[in-house]
């Protein structure tokens, strides 16, 4: 029961089944590709430059509280977007129980929190997890967001990527990393097989394959778009594919036109690739999606890894797979993807911030993560020191695929001003597969109202 | 009417059948209106491993009760009932008490305000929340509390029940005030003059003499308003940002995970939420029908 | 009653309808100054006074997170409402004038299942549980049952019934945002019309108005004077033209009541649109506002504002008029 814009979902709450003994992988493989998260790509040219407030934590105070150092062994409080009584929940209380630090834990469902996090940020608790992108860029600015550059000196588990992405537009670090996830296709192995498809690692290749399903009676992609974020997911995969990681984030930030020939390329092979996805998206949930690829009514789903969370069943779980959304021009390659990061930040003045930097330091440490991810391995753990003995195959697999890329995005709903998205962008992607013929009123209309928002 | 002018009417068949066709048709409205909720509940008693492979409405292979556990547990029904009648009853009698005074001074005693007062209290009655809700969060936010009434110790009034409490109040003031008003209107003016002849005071006249006779109508106010306040959800969750202060409307939403949204789990939490002002309003039924007559004409 | 014996204040019986104020004692004066005083202030502080500054706010633009941060920007925000967001704004307002005609409909109905349930049945309490039932029910709870249980494409109720949960083969109710007619206005870009899935929400609505209507028609008939109906009966008037003549003009304050409460309900519709995820084609303005004012997209303040007076003069507008229509009579 969202209320509002639905948020794409965020890693710590993907519901990965229990390691079994037959998806472990011993990745010295895996390690490496964690290793190689190189850099995140240009977190420090994007975002809208709002005059006025301060950046970091030299706010003034507003009828606030005092910022005072609480004197220790008063609690750090946390907030969490996790209910109680759910899986992820008990995956963070795991962890924040494991730094040894008192705290106060606040924990309110997914998207409530997320829905009414401008409300929470002007009363927040000490911490509170958020994700990288543009919206954690955008509450640092705001100087909702605490600066724990100082907390950074102190992991040294985590790659100059993770930095990269935790990095505010001022140069100071504002998040904490605690995992992330891979948008990527997915399939099912055993179908594959049967139907002797390979995976394809071009744009023609992906046509045929499309092809030859339809031929054989399946839909290639199941496709969903209820809550409207799904379709971002394509729409980010195809810009980068086409236009490259660079053009995709200055698009976001405003900087680039939305009627331009290379927006409109965009949609013209999107609009093409329509007959080959489930029809009618914008009434189907992505779990109906994701039920459709496992029952082998459709071949392919373009979605994050947590497309394995709607099922039980584990012989279904072994025979997923996925491999990354092939390229499409040859010049551009397919080195960027989609990865959103999930972190803890630090309110703009804590009550406690001697116990909250403490906390954010256990946070980094890799007793966190292990007893976060014991308890509910969803996603993959950012912290590079996590033994990948424990990965599940596909965590490992992820792991191993944004560890190769070189570009990667957070999502379009991370990756832009969130009152443009909800507001424009979410009808109009909607509006888009209604009818894709109207996309040049659509694009027209992105473009005349983006300058309310960016 | 004197003379008894009887007008013999045996039921004619057409009378007879025109009553069958009458329940009938009624009988197949309510089974249209029925199917909705029926459904869920339905859905409510089946388990999630069968509904997700053949759908909620296929043959039932087994029926359980899990899901209503599950939802107990899950979604901490217990302390969000607590929250919830932390904010609705004082709720409910503060408005009651505080609409009652108003509609008596209005509607009892000629004022020069009397019709602009009242129009104030619709007309503000139907503002929407979204509206007026940013002006009201910085309003609280910036009203200091004391720690010690506050069960959330943030300093100031936000994020505590008792904002909610003032907010209800405020809203839901304007149109009780005007369904009283028009029911006091209808109470004989001769009841109050003897009260005022005999030496009673203003307050006297209210409390023993035009409190009792209003019993219907606070009954029925009183049920309408648990509807109203119980199934509240934006005011609580905009106001209140402790996961453990929120009222039982929020426990749907923390079912509602992301992933996993197991639908007959939240079937049964709905039936469980659903359960409270199902009661109040059967046992109330009488007294809301006959409370709500406005004070419309005897004739 | 009794006569009451004379005091020298006492005002002529049967002539004066109420006390005058002057003739209270001191005591009373304050006593009633409070009654009145202090629901007026809590209503006004909290209610009127946050309503003009969001008419304040409307002239701004702020985005909610400090106080003081607001720019001042004159009417841009009316003018983005108005030309910017045209494609928005005036299929949202035409959706609230369908409703407006959807929910009268929906009143007319109710008032005859009122009507209807009048009639000494057996049994009138259990109908009138069943049919008020929707509105005693929290939205979020309408929301759940109407999209995941009735028009949920795979599984929902429709869909089965009608057979179409294959692949390609199933109904999108609340997704489908094809219109079933349309026209356009000159001068607007945007064709207006009713989609498909507002219709199928429409339904939604009404399983919850026309309950609502009902106990409140419920509640006037019942209070009509038998002696009016056998009076008609006696007159030989059928069922048809004793309703029209008499009982209908009898009941003129509770017609008043349901026709506000259904153009308000129209004008201010948000609930199970919204616990639907307003999909695309059903926005109403009730939505508009909060997407830019609540939520995480909720940092535009100023216009969400603008968005909330335009609403709210198309309601007070509407208020004025009744209730000046309404206290005039009464107060003769």
């Amino acid at each position: 029961m969202s209320e509002g814009y639905e948020q794409s979902p965020s890693p710590s709450d993907v519901g990965f089944q229990l390691v079994t003994r037959r998806g472990l992988i011993v990745g010295a493989a895996a390690v490496a590709g964690v290793g190689l998260l190189a850099a995140c790509g240009d977190d420090k040219d994007s975002g809208s430059t709002t005059p006025g407030t301060d950046g970091g934590t030299e706010t003034t105070a507003a009828g606030g509280t005092d910022t005072t150092a609480a004197p220790s062994g008063d609690a750090v409080t946390v907030g969490v977007n996790e209910a109680e009584g759910t899986k992820p929940y008990d995956g963070a209380k795991a962890g924040l129980d494991a730094t040894g630090v008192p705290y106060k834990g606040n924990f309110v469902d997914h998207n409530s929190f997320q829905d009414n996090i401008t409300s929470y940020l002007q009363q927040p608790d000490d911490l509170f997890t958020w994700f990288a992108g543009y919206r954690m860029r955008f509450f640092a600015e705001k100087g909702l967001a605490g600066d724990i550059s100082g907390v950074w000196e102190n992991l040294p588990d985590f790659t100059e990527g993770f930095k990269t992405a935790s990095t505010g537009n001022d140069g100071k670090q504002y998040l904490v990393p605690t995992s992330y996830y891979p948008w990527a296709v997915h399939y099912r192995k055993s179908l594959f097989e049967e139907k002797g498809y390979t995976v394809p690692t071009n744009k023609d290749e992906l046509l045929a394959l499309a092809t030859k399903m339809q031929a054989d009676g399946l839909v290639p992609f199941a496709y969903a778009n209820d809550g409207k974020w799904p379709v971002q997911g394509t729409f980010d995969i195809l810009n980068m594919r086409l236009n490259g990681y660079q053009f995709h984030v200055d698009l976001l930030a405003g900087k680039e036109d939305w009627t331009g020939e290379k927006v409109k390329a965009v949609f013209a092979l999107w609009t093409t690739l329509l007959p080959f996805h489930q029809e009618n998206p914008n009434g189907r949930t992505w779990q109906e999606a994701a039920t459709a690829l496992e029952s082998k009514e459709a071949g392919m789903y373009y979605l994050g890894t947590f497309v394995s969370s709607n099922s039980t069943d584990q012989a279904y779980l072994d025979d997923l797979d996925f491999f990354n959304f092939p390229e499409l021009d040859p010049a551009i390659g397919a080195t960027a993807l989609d990865a959103p990061i999930d972190g803890f930040m630090m309110a703009g003045e804590p009550k406690n911030a001697e116990g909250a930097m403490a906390m954010l330091t256990a946070i980094g440490s890799l007793e966190f993560i292990d007893a976060v991810n014991a308890v509910n391995p969803s996603a993959v753990p950012a912290n590079s020191k996590f033994d990948a003995s424990k990965f599940t195959a596909i965590q490992a697999k992820s792991a191993e695929l944004v560890g190769s890329a070189e570009f990667i995005a957070q999502f379009l709903d991370r990756d832009t001003s969130p009152d443009f998205v909800s507001n424009v962008i979410a009808d109009a992607f909607a509006n888009f597969h209604a009818d894709p013929t109207s996309i040049d009123s659509i694009l027209s209309d992105i473009e005349t109202q983006k300058s309310q928002y960016l | 009417m004197s003379a008894q002018l009887t007008v013999v009417q045996r039921p004619s068949r057409s009378r007879r059948f025109s009553r069958v066709f009458l329940y009938v048709f009624l009988t197949f409205m309510a089974i249209v209106w029925l199917v909705p909720v029926g459904s869920a509940i339905y859905a409510a008693f089946r388990p999630y491993a069968e509904t997700q492979k053949y759908g909620i409405f296929s043959m039932p292979k087994a029926l359980t009760l899990q899901n209503f556990k599950d939802a107990w547990t899950q979604s901490n029904m217990t302390r969000t009932f607590q929250n919830t009648a932390f904010i609705v009853i004082p709720s409910i009698v503060l408005i009651l008490f505080f609409s009652s005074t108003m509609a008596f001074a209005v509607s009892r005693f000629s004022w020069r305000f009397n019709v602009a007062l009242l129009l104030l209290f619709t007309a503000g009655n139907l503002l929407p929340a979204q509206v007026i809700f940013q002006p009201l969060f910085q309003m609280f936010k910036a009203t200091p509390w004391p720690d010690l009434l506050s069960d959330t110790n943030t300093g100031s009034l936000l994020g505590t029940k008792i904002a909610v409490i003032i907010v209800h109040v405020a809203f839901q003031t304007g149109f009780c005030t005007f369904v009283l008003s028009n029911y006091m209107k209808t109470i004989p003016k001769e009841l109050g003059e003897a009260a005022l002849v005999d030496g009673a005071s203003t307050s006297r006249q209210f409390f023993q003499i035009i409190m009792p006779l209003c019993r219907p109508v606070l009954a029925a106010l009183a049920t309408l308003e648990f509807t109203w306040l119980y199934n509240d959800f934006f005011w609580a969750v905009v106001l209140l940002n402790q996961g453990d202060q929120r009222p039982i409307t929020s426990s749907i939403a923390n079912l509602g995970g992301q992933f996993f949204s197991n639908d007959n789990l939240i079937a049964a939490a709905s039936m469980i939420v659903a359960m409270p002002t199902l009661i109040v309003y059967l046992m109330l039924q009488r007294q809301f029908i006959s409370g709500l007559t406005l004070g419309a004409n005897k004739g | 009653m009794t006569a009451p014996v004379q005091t020298t204040a006492t005002p002529p019986q049967g002539r004066r309808r109420r006390r005058r104020y002057s003739q209270l004692s001191r005591g009373d004066k304050i006593t009633l100054w409070l009654m009145a005083g202090i629901p007026t202030l809590i209503h006004v502080v909290f209610v009127w006074v946050p309503a003009f500054m969001t008419i304040a706010l409307s002239f701004t633009k702020w985005d909610g997170l400090k106080l003081g941060t607001w720019k001042p920007v004159g009417f841009a925000n009316y003018w983005a409402v108005f030309t910017v967001f045209d494609g928005k704004f005036f299929p949202a307002l035409f959706n609230n004038i369908i409703l407006l005609v959807f929910l009268s409909l929906c009143s007319i109905i109710g008032v005859l299942f009122a009507y209807l349930l009048d009639k000494n049945i057996r049994g009138s309490a259990i109908y009138q549980s069943i049919f008020y039932m929707p509105v005693v029910l929290s939205l979020a709870i309408v929301g759940f049952i109407w999209k995941s249980v009735m028009y949920s494409p795979r599984q929902g109720l429709f869909n089965v019934v009608l057979g179409r949960t294959g692949q390609g083969n199933q109904i999108d109710w609340v997704g489908n945002s094809e219109k079933i007619f349309t026209f356009n206005i000159p001068g607007l870009d945007t064709s207006l019309g009713l989609t498909k899935n507002f219709a199928a929400i429409l339904v939604a609505m009404a399983w919850r108005h026309i309950g609502y209507v009902m106990v409140l028609y419920l509640a006037g008939l019942k209070s009509v004077d038998p002696a009016m109906r056998e009076a008609a009966a006696i007159d030989g008037c059928n069922e048809w033209q004793a309703f029209r003549r008499v009982i209908f003009p009898v009941m003129k304050p509770i017609n008043v009541v349901v026709f506000v409460i259904t153009v308000i309900e129209a004008l201010r519709a948000f609930d199970i649109i919204f616990a639907l995820k307003s999909p695309p084609g059903t926005k109403v303005l009730g939505v508009l506002v909060r997407d830019n004012l609540v939520g995480e997209g909720g940092g535009q303040v100023g216009l969400g504002s603008a968005y909330g007076v335009v609403l709210l003069l198309l309601c007070l507008g509407f208020i004025i008029w009744y209730l000046i229509n309404n206290y005039r009579e009464t107060e003769t």
